[in-house]
């Protein structure tokens, strides 16, 4: 396991060798650029400015030069933000980010995964249907509906926590943001956990338990709970990613200096540094996070093995 | 076994039983009878479908809505870029003859709907479609396969996880202009993503099982072995990860619509009708409700096809 | 790469936890509408931006609270007869860490406003002195500049021709003097907390990304005991409604996300005490690809295109938040007195229809004849609304509307490029004066370039125009100027903006002002 986890990682310099570069490529050629915006600037000053970033050079060289320095940890400063680079830019708003967001997941695991498991169990029953329509009204309501009316009613109209702002992280600004994050996780988590409890209990192997006289308690808790978790754990690895990374509209609706809104409004803006430094950052999650789900699966399922 | 401190692990399975994670074989892996259990199990499936009131009902819901979606405009007084000067954000009333409402242009918001319908069907149809055929496809085969070549085919998912989404839209917009198939093109190259992890995941706890083995030893083709055994057993996460990209991709079409990809005006979508919506939700209330309503509906619908469909296409009730 | 910053901004995070609660009275929450990419007054790009560093550094020239201008770290000015020559005369006024203010100072600002490193966006306002388009352009060492400090007190700056706009110009925070003992030492890091000198009312007490901005009185400023607030905190809140819900539950003090488009008949209803609208200087418009070759080199078709649209319909039903309708070019909110106009203004549309559609036909166009026509906007919903019922104003007239929306970089990469037959447009100026927008399609300016407008007798107008010092003479040469463009119906002139913000009532000392400036160094808050 442990030099299967070794050649994985080695593998990851491949992996965002072949991002960073098709991404370089894609973000120069497509049509506009940092300085495209209402006020048309003068051809004496876009000069200016594209010579103060090297956008005059040929394309393969500033390819060469981002690579350069990226190798030395580099990530260049940022075009929008002048005064700030770009590492210090994802450094200060990472652990935001993964802060709501890793309350976001846990919360969704917390509630989602018994909503599915007992929405399974009592299959066809009220609970199941009271549990998966509140689910499917979860995954078809937007975050960005859901989002601003929570900070209307809980923020304004009731006055119970803040309408917004991070306020270094004080609980009660973090109340708002982590459900209005969550609550589609939460769906998500429930209605994938329903399905294959349903078919995880369906199993041959849960009836032979059942017929050896296990309690169902025993039977769920022991037998079903674990292989059922698989589906789960394969979404979750790319979702995480996305999550800790932060939502531009949970950001912007509740003021929170995360990184979420660098993936959006950096491209919009055409702030190439700062694009590129969310592509290598949202690309070695993604690797790591989905090395963590094959572990994982050796755990839920000891069968799996990697050769 | 009950003193255990570990729910369950393989090797202290009762003999012949499946071992976790497991679904059951099918009783006889016999390589001559696919051609006729194939047809005879799409058969079998459609009678037990049709038992299963919830999902019927969903289904004629379904059609209906796409009906009402295709042939309603030809029907309703209103054009769909047709100006009402008359009514702009006037809410739903029968005398002025817009029974829904209309949008900040006086525009009808029905005939807006009906026509968002379509976009929004035929984008969360292509969209299953593809997530489907490619997404099981390559997701079973890499687990199936395993080794070196699962190794490059999650690689290469791992990339495409991880490009900027939106420049891929933009220079697809350069390269072949304004062209409602690109959305497709687009929603398509990332949503089959997550259903090739999820497939794989299953592919590769499953092919360990004895079914598998079995017909491995018997000689099956390694290509019937994926389509006739480990995809059916995968299908209860498969179907409801469909169900659930379709509100997935209805909005994102709203996104695509943002970067001037998705649909123009006057043309319209479920998905840019509810972003539009959002904006007047305090004044103009209806300019919300009446897309996601119709939005909301057509998941419930999936949700209970989804799950007849399931129990219907289950190997292990067979 | 700098950390030393991260590490008090992550202290100081756990007491801004503190501070809200007890927060002393004289201190402003500002939603701000983005967050700020620089502090460095001369790389700033947008009013977020220049709200926070015009409250750090004064400049010669300061705006009063209704944003004309005053005396700031000049005291006097001397202007030439010929009016090329302009000599300032310092206060003794020394920089919050103690230094004294000179005009070497200055000098030293305006020279690296003009270095090319430094790529400031309006360098070209400052092109009037001498050299400085040489400088700018890399031709000239910035040594060469027409500015000169004879003394610690006294600056002179020398033009190569009398510009109408300068003092304007000089009140803009990129023209403010720089702490040169300070920037030599510190470098680029010279905008972070606790390193960062400032001349103005306030001093840069905390920067924390995406979190906020705070700004603290500064003791050493030369008018200290006019200054009522503690201080101010500006958070980047660049959505509407989020910050109308801060605002309404008391977290901020004044919002200038603007108001939901949506909510502002519920804002006026319900806030009306709180809203302040007021005109701007910035004009709303469909710009004319008119090219040889284009339909709407025909100036028929580009007549009958502006006949046809109901602004008053479009400013009312549409918008709704006092737009005012227009039918000139430079908005009537500008100082100056430039007063052209389209000569149908006043007649009725069933009128304006007729005639139009008489000018259509003349042009070859009809129901039989349709002229197909692309109008390409940025993706917003109260441009998608306008350009909807502009295509369905222009039915009539036998016009086929393709609308294209596009994100912003790529729509004004298109306009950029003159590839567009009718773009949207919005014209902010820089300086309260007509040069942005006359100049703007004059030979050079950037309306031209995109739009392939080309008038001789027009150029020489505004030429003219900038260089009269006399104010009724000028307006005169700028009317007639403004006057040509129209006729000409070289544009589709749409409305004048306004700016709505939030202000909580008990704040004095705030105007809306045509520029949008309103100095922290003013506000009051009453109890």
């Amino acid at each position: 396991m442990l030099s299967y986890t070794l050649k994985r990682l080695l593998q990851a310099i491949p992996t965002l060798l072949i991002v960073i570069t098709i991404s370089f490529f894609l973000m120069r050629i497509a049509p506009g650029g940092p300085f495209d915006g209402e006020r048309q600037l003068p051809p004496e000053i876009e000069a200016n400015l594209e010579a103060a970033y090297h956008l005059d050079e040929p394309l393969p060289m500033q390819y060469l030069r981002y690579m350069g320095n990226l190798l030395q940890g580099d990530f260049g400063p940022s075009f929008k933000y002048k005064d700030f680079s770009v590492s210090e830019l994802i450094l200060q708003g990472f652990p935001v980010s993964l802060e709501i967001g890793g309350l976001a997941i846990l919360l969704a695991l917390l509630l989602g995964l018994p909503l599915g498991v007992i929405a399974a169990i009592r299959r066809n029953s009220a609970i199941d249907y009271a549990v998966m329509g509140t689910a499917l009204a979860g995954i078809a309501i937007p975050n960005f509906v859901i989002a601003p009316i929570l900070a209307l009613v809980f923020g304004v109209l009731l006055a119970w926590l803040p309408a917004g702002g991070w306020n270094g992280g004080a609980w009660p600004n973090l109340v708002l943001p982590v459900i209005a994050l969550s609550i589609q996780q939460i769906a998500y988590i429930a209605r994938m956990m329903r399905a294959s409890m349903i078919e995880v209990l369906g199993s041959h192997y849960i009836r032979t338990a059942r017929a050896k006289g296990l309690s169902e308690s025993q039977v769920i808790l022991r037998h079903a709970i674990r292989p059922a978790l698989l589906p789960v754990t394969s979404y979750l690895g790319p979702a995480i990613a996305g999550i800790i990374t932060g939502s531009v509209v949970i950001e912007q609706i509740f003021g929170i200096p995360g990184i979420g809104r660098y993936f959006v409004q950096g491209a919009l803006n055409r702030d190439y540094t700062l694009v590129m430094g969310t592509v290598v950052f949202y690309g070695a999650l993604i690797v790591l996070m989905n090395l963590l789900v094959d572990l994982a699966y050796s755990a839920l399922d000891p069968q799996i093995r990697y050769d | 076994m009950t003193t255990d401190t570990t729910p369950y692990s393989g090797p202290r399975m009762p003999a012949g039983g499946t071992p976790p994670g497991g679904p059951n074989p099918p009783a006889e892996p016999d390589p001559e009878a696919g051609a006729v259990a194939g047809e005879s199990l799409t058969r079998d499936a459609w009678r037990r479908l049709k038992q299963n009131r919830a999902a019927m009902v969903s289904l004629i819901l379904l059609i209906v809505i796409a009906t009402v979606c295709v042939l309603g405009p030809l029907v309703l007084p209103w054009g769909l870029a047709e100006v009402d000067w008359n009514a702009f954000t006037a809410p739903p009333s029968l005398e002025g003859g817009h029974f829904l409402g209309t949008d900040a242009n006086g525009r009808d918001l029905l005939t807006r709907t009906l026509y968002g319908g379509r976009v929004s069907l035929s984008v969360a149809l292509v969209a299953s479609f593809v997530s489907l055929v490619i997404g099981v496809l390559y997701g079973a085969i890499s687990g199936y396969v395993g080794g070196r070549l699962d190794n490059l085919m999650m690689r290469f998912v791992d990339i495409m996880y991880s490009l900027p989404f939106m420049f891929l839209v933009i220079l697809l917009m350069v390269v072949f202009g304004r062209n409602i198939f690109l959305i497709y093109a687009a929603i398509g190259a990332v949503e089959w993503l997550d259903m090739a992890r999820i497939v794989r995941g299953q592919t590769l706890s499953l092919k360990r099982r004895e079914f598998v083995e079995a017909a491995h030893a018997l000689g099956v083709k390694d290509s019937k072995i994926v389509t006739r055994h480990l995809i059916p057993n995968a299908i209860g996460p498969v179907i409801v990860y469909v169900t659930l990209t379709v509100p997935k991709v209805i909005l994102l079409e709203s996104f695509l619509s943002f970067l001037g990809l998705g649909v123009q005006e006057p043309l319209t979508s479920w998905g840019v009708l509810i972003s539009e919506g959002t904006d007047t939700m305090q004044g103009a209330p209806w300019m919300l409700l009446v897309p996601s309503i119709f939005l909301a509906v057509t998941l419930f619908c999936l949700n209970f096809l989804g799950d007849g469909l399931r129990d219907a296409l289950d190997p292990k009730t067979r | 790469m700098s950390f030393r910053r991260l590490i008090p901004a992550l202290l100081l995070a756990g007491t801004a936890a503190a501070m809200a609660s007890g927060a002393p009275a004289a201190t402003l929450a500002i939603g701000n509408g983005a967050e700020p990419g620089t502090l460095d007054p001369q790389k700033t790009s947008g009013a977020w931006e220049t709200r926070i560093t015009r409250s750090l550094f004064d400049r010669l020239i300061d705006y009063d609270v209704d944003g004309s201008l005053v005396p700031g770290l000049a005291e006097s000015w001397r202007i030439s007869d010929d009016g090329t020559v302009y000599t300032f005369h310092l206060r003794d006024a020394r920089w919050s860490d103690g230094e004294p203010i000179t005009a070497s100072d200055a000098v030293f600002a305006l020279r690296r406003l003009l270095a090319p490193a430094t790529a400031n966006h309006n360098a070209n306002l400052y092109y009037a002195i001498h050299n400085a388009r040489a400088v700018n352009t890399g031709k000239a060492e910035p040594a060469t500049l027409g500015v000169s400090a004879p003394d610690d007190r006294t600056l002179v700056v020398h033009l190569d021709q009398p510009a109408a706009y300068f003092l304007q110009a000089l009140a803009m925070s990129e023209a403010a003097p720089l702490p040169e003992h300070l920037i030599e030492r510190a470098g680029t890091g010279w905008t972070e907390p606790g390193t960062l000198v400032s001349s103005g009312a306030f001093t840069l007490e905390a920067w924390r990304p995406q979190a906020f901005v705070r700004v603290a009185r500064n003791p050493r400023f030369y008018a200290a005991d006019s200054v009522a607030l503690d201080g101010a905190t500006f958070y980047p809140i660049d959505d509407a409604g989020a910050a109308l819900n801060r605002f309404r539950s008391g977290e901020l003090d004044i919002a200038y996300s603007g108001v939901p488009a949506a909510r502002f008949d519920w804002v006026k209803q319900h806030l009306g005490d709180a809203l302040r609208v007021g005109p701007l200087v910035a004009e709303y418009f469909y710009m004319f690809n008119l090219r040889d070759g284009q339909p709407l080199a025909d100036p028929r078709v580009r007549e009958a295109l502006n006949l046809a649209v109901r602004r008053d319909v479009i400013t009312r039903q549409l918008l709704g938040m006092g737009q005012r309708s227009s039918y000139w070019y430079v908005p009537r909110a500008t100082a100056g007195g430039t007063r052209g106009r389209m000569a149908f203004a006043e007649e009725s549309p069933e009128a304006r229809l007729q005639r139009a559609q008489a000018l259509m036909r003349e042009a070859g166009y009809g129901p039989e004849h349709p002229l197909p026509l692309t109008l390409r906007y940025n993706t917003l919903e109260d441009h998608k609304k306008i350009a909807v019922a502009v295509a369905a104003m222009w039915k009539p007239l036998g016009v086929e509307v393709d609308l294209i929306n596009s994100e912003a970089a790529v729509h004004y990469a298109a306009v950029a490029a003159g590839d567009f037959q009718v773009a949207r447009y919005g014209m902010v100026a820089t300086v309260d004066d007509p040069y942005d927008f006359l100049n703007a399609y004059a030979d050079g300016g950037s309306a031209a370039r995109s739009s392939g407008y080309h008038d001789a007798d027009y150029d020489a107008l505004v030429e003219r125009s900038t260089q009269t010092l006399d104010p009724a003479a000028r307006a005169r040469l700028m009317t007639r100027a403004e006057q040509r463009l129209l006729d000409d119906y070289a544009l589709l002139p749409l409305y004048d903006y306004v700016s709505a913000h939030l202000v909580a009532p008990g704040i004095t000392g705030w105007q809306s002002t045509p520029t949008d400036v309103h100095p922290l160094r003013y506000i009051q808050i009453e109890d």
